[in-house]
C-alpha cells in the first residue's frame, strides 16, 4: 500500500509540460567528481562541460566558463547513461501483436508514450537510452524503435535521431506458442514447432524479395516510358522486411537454445542479411565463436533463467563468456523493475566470470551502444558525445549504488533530491483534489434531493400521469401544429 | 367477458376513436391548406450567431428555410406571428456525435421475453486482408429507428440536428447527419455520409488481429494504402480493360475510396493528450480531412491542435470518479488532475484559436449537456464560444455551414426559442423549429395518447395504462 502511494507521488512528479522541446540550455559545469569514462580510464576530481546538450570537455584542468550553470558532484560518480538494449516501456497499449505470424506491419514507434510511469522509474536506474521491442509472440514482430527517456517530452521527441530502426524477430517456444494455447474454438496458430519459425522467417523474405522485384520491375518500366501501369500494392507487412535485406533495419532475435541461434544464422546467410543483435540468448555460450563469426551481437540477462523449458540450460557465466569469445555482450532488462538496477547486473559479471570492472560497465554503457549503431553518440563519456549522464552516491558497481541524478542531452531528467523534495507539495495537490471531488459530489447529490423533492410535490397532484419513459426526468411534451 | 378483456376491448376502441380523430383532424388541416409552412417571431431577442445579436428583432420561416431576419422585416401575410417578447432565438443546437436512432433494448423488452438475437461467432481476423471490424459501408442514416426516444427528449431541450453513428469497431460505419423531426427517416437525414469514423484502439485478446493498439494503427494504414492504390489503378484498369487482370473487388477499399473523394471528415478518436498527438500526426501521415473525436485533455495540448488547424469534437461527457467507485482504491494524482482540467479543454481550444464542437458522447440527458457545458464555462469558456461550438462551428466542421448553424436567410429553418439564455440553469425552451416545423414546448403533463406529432408516446396501448374508462 505505502509503495503504491510512493508510486503515485512519483507518477505526478510528471509535470504535463508537453510543450515545445529544446531551448538552448544554458552550458552545464559539472566538478568535482570521479568520472568513469568507459573508454578511457577513470578520472578523479574531473570536470565535464556540457554544452549544447553535447560533452563539451572533460579532465581535470577545467574551468566553468561565464554563466554556466554549476553542478557540484564531490563525491559522486558519473558514468555514461545506462543503454537498455531490450525494453518494453513507454509502450501504449500491448505489447504484442498476436495473431499473425509475421506482424512486421506494427511500428512500436507509432504507440509511443512519453508519460508511461516506467520511463520515469528506469530513469530514477540511470537508464537513458532504451531499445523498445514487440513482444516475442510471433517469428517475426513488430519494428523496433530505439529512444532516449526523454519523459515528458512529446512522443515525437522520444526517437533517438539518426538510429537505425529495427525488427523483432523471435524463436522457440513462444512464437510456437508453447506454454500458452488458443480459446477453445479456434485453431492453433501456424507455426507450432521450431521447424515450422523457421519456414515462417524462410516464407516471409522469400516473399519480400518477390515484392522488392515487383517494384523494382514496375519502376524499370515506368521510367522506361511505359504507361498505363497499374503500380503494385504497398505491403506494410513486406516493406520493413525488404529494408532488412538491404542492411537498413536490425534484426533483433529473441532467442534461447543454441541451435535456433545456429538456425537463424543459416537462414540471415542463405537471404543475404545480418542478425544485428541475439536477445536473451541463454545458451549463446555454447554458440559464442559462431555468433562471433556472423557479427551479431549477444543481449542476455546476468542470471535470471529456468522460468520455462528453454531457459534451463542458462549459466550466470554466459555474458563474460561471450565477451571473451569476441561476441559484442551487453546486458539487458526486459523488464521495467530490472531496469532499475542495471549497474548490479552489471556487476554480477565480476562475480560470475571475473570481468573486469570497466568491462562490466561497458555490457550496459559502450557495448549496447555498438549493439545498436549509436556508439558514435553515446556509451562512453567522451568529448563530442551527448551528455547523457548518470551521477551515483557510490562506484555504481557496488550494491550501495544509488542514482542521484540523471541527464540527456545536459538537462536533468531525474534528481534524486528534487523528487523526494516535491514529494510532500505532490500529496497536498492530491488531497485537495480529492477535497474537491468530494465537495462537487455532495453538493451534487443535494441537489439530486431536492429535484427528487419537487418531483414528488407534483406527484401528489390528482393527474395520474406517468412521466414519458426517456431519459430525461423533466416532463416534457409538445404540442404539433394545432 | 373477463374484466381483462373488457379493459382491452375498451382501450382498442379507445385507441381506434383516437386513430380516427387525427384523420379527422389532419384532413381539417390539410383543407385549409395543410400544416403552416411561414411563420414569424417577432419582438424577440435573436441571437444570429454568425452575426451580432439583434434586441428585438423578428425571424420569418418559410417552407422549411429562414427567410429573413432583422429589425424591420415585413411578415407574410400567410404566416403564424409567435409573440417572442422576453424570449430568444438561437439556432438549432447541433450535437456533433450521439448514438439517436440506435436505441439500445429497452429493460422492458428483455423482462417481457423478447428473444434476443444470438451473440455472433467472434470471427477472427488473421491480418489487414481480413478486414477486421471494419463495415464503412454501413450508413446510419439506412439504419436508423426513428423511435428512438430519445430523439423528442434532445429536440425539446433545443437540439434540432445531431451526427449519429452505430456502434463501434474499427471502421464501424458512416456517421449521418439528421434533423430531429420527421415521420420517416427520410425526412430526417440531412447528410446522410457526413463522416467517418475511425477507432484507434486495439481489440483486445491475442489470437485475432488487430489485438493492440499498434496493431490497430497498421491496420488503418494499410486500408489508407489500400484505398490510395484503389483511386489510382482502378481508371487505369477501366482505361486499358486487356491488358493486365482483373482487379480483385474489395468493398473496403471502395468505400473509403469515395467517402476520402468526396471529403468527408474522417474522426479519429483521441482523447488524452497523448493519443491527440498521435492523432494528429496519423492525420498527417495519411493525408486524410481528419477531426480528433474525444479530445478531453486538450487542455494540454490546444496549441499543437491549433498549428495543425485540425478541428475537434469535444466530449462533454467530463471524466469523473465513478459512482459505484471503490473508496479504497488508490487513484493517481495524474487521473485526477484530468479529472479536475478536462472542462478546462474548450476554453484552452478557444484561446489556442482552435476549431472545436461538442458532443454528448452517451450523456444520459440533455440537462447533463448544459451542465456540463456549464461546468466549462465556468473553467472560462466564453458563452460565445461555447453557442458556437454547438452551432456554426459543428456545421463547418462537418461541411454543412452552408445550411445549417445560423440563423440567416436561406438556412434550413432549425431554430430555438427560449425565456433565457439557452446554457443557462433555469431557462425554458419555448418552441423549437425543425427544417421549419413548429414544436411548442410545455413542461406539463404528459400527453394522454400517442399522436402522429409525438412518437414518443408508447405506440401500443396496454393494460395499465391510465386511458381506460376516461
Amino acid at each position: 500500500m505505502r509503495r503504491a502511494s510512493i508510486f503515485a507521488i512519483l507518477l505526478a512528479s510528471f509535470t504535463g509540460a508537453l510543450g515545445a522541446f529544446a531551448q538552448t540550455p544554458q552550458p552545464v559545469f559539472i566538478q568535482n567528481a570521479t568520472i568513469l569514462t568507459v573508454t578511457h580510464g577513470n578520472i578523479e576530481h574531473g570536470s565535464i562541460l556540457v554544452r549544447d546538450g553535447k560533452i563539451a570537455a572533460v579532465g581535470t584542468n577545467l574551468k566553468a566558463p561565464d554563466g554556466a550553470t554549476l553542478i557540484d558532484a564531490t563525491g559522486q560518480f558519473i558514468v555514461p547513461g545506462i543503454i537498455d538494449c531490450h525494453s518494453h516501456i513507454a509502450i501504449d497499449g500491448n505489447v504484442n501483436e498476436g495473431a499473425p505470424a509475421v506482424s512486421s506491419m506494427v511500428k512500436i514507434s507509432d504507440v509511443l508514450n512519453p508519460e508511461d510511469k516506467h520511463m520515469y522509474i528506469d530513469l530514477a536506474g540511470g537508464v537513458t537510452t532504451a531499445n523498445i521491442l514487440h513482444g516475442s509472440a510471433n517469428p517475426i514482430g513488430g519494428q523496433t524503435v530505439v529512444i532516449k527517456l526523454r519523459w515528458g517530452k512529446l512522443p515525437s521527441a522520444l526517437p533517438f535521431e539518426g538510429a537505425l530502426p529495427g525488427i523483432k524477430f523471435a524463436l522457440g517456444e513462444n512464437p510456437k506458442h508453447s506454454n500458452f494455447g488458443p480459446p477453445p474454438g479456434m485453431p492453433q496458430r501456424y507455426p507450432a514447432t521450431r521447424l515450422g519459425v523457421e519456414e515462417v522467417i524462410r516464407q516471409a523474405f522469400t516473399e519480400a524479395r518477390e515484392y522488392k522485384k515487383t517494384w523494382d520491375d514496375y519502376d524499370r518500366r515506368r521510367t522506361s516510358g511505359e504507361r498505363d501501369l497499374i503500380p503494385p500494392r504497398r505491403d506494410e507487412k513486406l516493406e520493413p522486411l525488404v529494408e532488412v535485406l538491404e542492411g537498413r533495419r536490425y534484426v533483433h532475435a529473441h532467442c534461447y537454445r543454441a541451435d535456433e541461434i545456429l538456425m537463424l544464422i543459416r537462414v540471415a546467410n542463405e537471404f543475404g542479411f545480418k542478425v544485428r543483435t541475439f536477445q536473451h540468448v541463454l545458451e549463446g555460450y555454447k554458440v559464442a565463436d559462431e555468433i562471433a563469426a556472423s557479427g551479431a551481437g549477444g543481449s542476455t540477462f546476468s542470471d535470471w533463467w529456468a522460468y520455462k523449458m528453454e531457459a534451463y540450460d542458462a549459466i550466470p557465466y554466459n555474458a563474460a563468456l561471450m565477451q571473451e569469445r569476441g561476441v559484442v555482450t551487453s546486458i539487458n532488462s526486459d523488464n521495467p523493475d530490472e531496469a532499475r538496477h542495471l549497474n548490479q547486473e552489471a556487476a554480477k559479471t565480476m562475480k560470475y566470470g571475473g570481468v573486469s570492472p570497466n568491462d562490466a560497465l561497458k555490457l550496459i554503457t559502450l557495448n549496447p551502444a555498438i549493439q545498436l549503431g549509436i556508439e558514435n553518440r553515446v556509451g562512453s563519456i567522451d568529448v563530442g558525445k551527448d551528455a547523457d549522464l548518470v551521477f551515483y552516491n557510490h562506484d555504481p558497481l557496488s550494491v550501495y549504488a544509488v542514482v542521484q541524478k540523471t541527464l540527456i542531452d545536459g538537462e536533468v531528467y531525474f534528481d534524486r533530491a528534487t523528487d523526494l523534495a516535491r514529494r510532500p507539495e505532490l500529496e497536498k495537490e492530491k488531497q485537495s483534489l480529492l477535497d474537491k471531488e468530494k465537495k462537487a459530489g455532495e453538493e451534487e447529490k443535494g441537489e439530486e434531493k431536492a429535484e427528487k423533492k419537487s418531483e414528488k410535490k407534483s406527484e401528489k397532484k390528482p393527474d395520474k400521469h406517468k412521466p414519458p419513459e426517456s431519459g430525461d426526468s423533466v416532463e416534457i411534451i409538445e404540442r404539433g401544429v394545432r | 367477458m373477463t374484466p381483462n378483456q373488457n379493459r382491452r376491448r375498451l382501450s382498442l376502441m379507445f385507441f381506434a376513436a383516437v386513430i380516427l380523430s387525427s384523420f379527422v383532424w389532419a384532413f381539417s388541416a390539410r383543407g385549409e391548406g395543410g400544416e403552416p409552412r411561414y411563420f414569424a417571431i417577432v419582438n424577440a431577442r435573436i441571437v444570429p450567431v454568425s452575426a451580432p445579436p439583434i434586441e428585438k428583432g423578428t425571424v420569418v420561416i418559410a417552407r422549411g428555410l429562414i427567410q429573413a431576419v432583422g429589425t424591420n422585416v415585413p411578415i407574410p401575410p400567410e404566416a403564424w406571428v409567435i409573440d417572442g417578447t422576453g424570449l430568444t432565438v438561437y439556432p438549432g443546437l447541433i450535437d456533433a456525435g450521439t448514438d439517436l436512432g440506435f436505441p439500445k433494448p429497452d429493460a422492458a423488452d428483455e423482462s417481457a421475453g423478447a428473444a434476443k438475437p444470438p451473440a455472433p461467432p467472434r470471427e477472427y481476423a488473421m491480418g489487414p486482408e481480413d478486414r477486421p471490424a471494419t463495415t464503412p459501408w454501413r450508413v446510419a442514416a439506412d439504419e436508423l429507428k426513428i423511435t428512438d426516444k430519445r430523439i423528442p427528449v434532445w429536440r425539446s431541450a433545443g437540439f434540432t440536428t445531431v451526427l449519429t453513428a452505430p456502434d463501434s469497431g474499427i471502421f464501424p460505419g458512416q456517421a449521418s447527419l439528421i434533423d430531429l423531426a420527421g415521420d420517416r427517416v427520410g425526412d430526417l437525414v440531412v447528410k446522410p455520409t457526413a463522416a467517418l469514423p475511425v477507432t484507434l484502439k486495439g481489440l483486445g485478446g491475442f489470437f485475432s488481429f488487430p489485438g493492440s493498439l499498434m496493431g490497430t494503427i497498421a491496420y488503418v494504414r494499410q486500408v489508407f494504402d489500400d484505398t490510395e492504390w484503389y483511386a489510382q489503378a482502378e481508371p487505369i484498369y477501366e482505361a486499358n480493360v486487356g491488358k493486365s487482370e482483373r482487379l480483385r473487388y474489395d468493398r473496403t477499399e471502395r468505400v473509403i475510396e469515395l467517402s476520402l473523394r468526396n471529403n468527408e471528415v474522417v474522426l479519429l478518436s483521441a482523447n488524452n493528450s497523448i493519443e491527440i498527438l498521435r492523432a494528429l500526426h496519423l492525420a498527417e501521415e495519411w493525408k486524410i480531412k481528419a477531426a480528433i473525436q474525444g479530445a478531453q485533455q486538450s487542455y494540454a495540448v490546444a496549441g499543437a491542435i491549433a498549428a495543425r488547424k485540425i478541428p475537434v469534437l469535444v466530449n462533454l461527457k467530463w471524466p469523473e470518479r465513478a459512482k459505484d467507485a471503490d473508496p479504497e482504491a488508490e487513484v493517481t494524482l495524474r487521473e485526477l488532475r484530468f479529472r479536475d482540467r478536462a472542462p478546462s479543454s474548450p476554453v484552452s481550444l478557444e484561446k489556442a484559436g482552435a476549431r472545436f464542437a461538442f458532443y454528448s458522447g452517451g450523456l444520459p440527458a440533455p440537462k447533463d449537456i448544459f451542465k456540463n457545458v456549464r461546468k466549462a464555462v465556468s473553467a472560462g469558456l466564453t458563452p460565445e464560444a461555447a453557442l458556437r461550438a454547438f452551432t456554426v462551428d459543428a456545421a463547418a466542421i462537418l461541411s454543412v455551414d452552408d445550411r445549417l448553424g445560423s440563423i440567416e436567410p436561406g438556412k434550413i429553418a432549425n431554430v430555438v426559442v427560449a425565456d433565457g439564455d439557452i446554457f443557462g440553469e433555469k431557462t425554458k425552451v419555448k418552441h423549437v423549429f425543425v427544417d421549419g416545423r413548429w414544436f411548442e414546448i410545455h413542461e406539463e403533463a404528459p400527453p394522454e395518447t400517442p399522436t402522429a406529432k409525438n412518437p414518443a408516446a408508447p405506440a401500443v396501448l396496454t393494460d395499465s395504462e391510465p386511458e381506460v374508462g376516461r
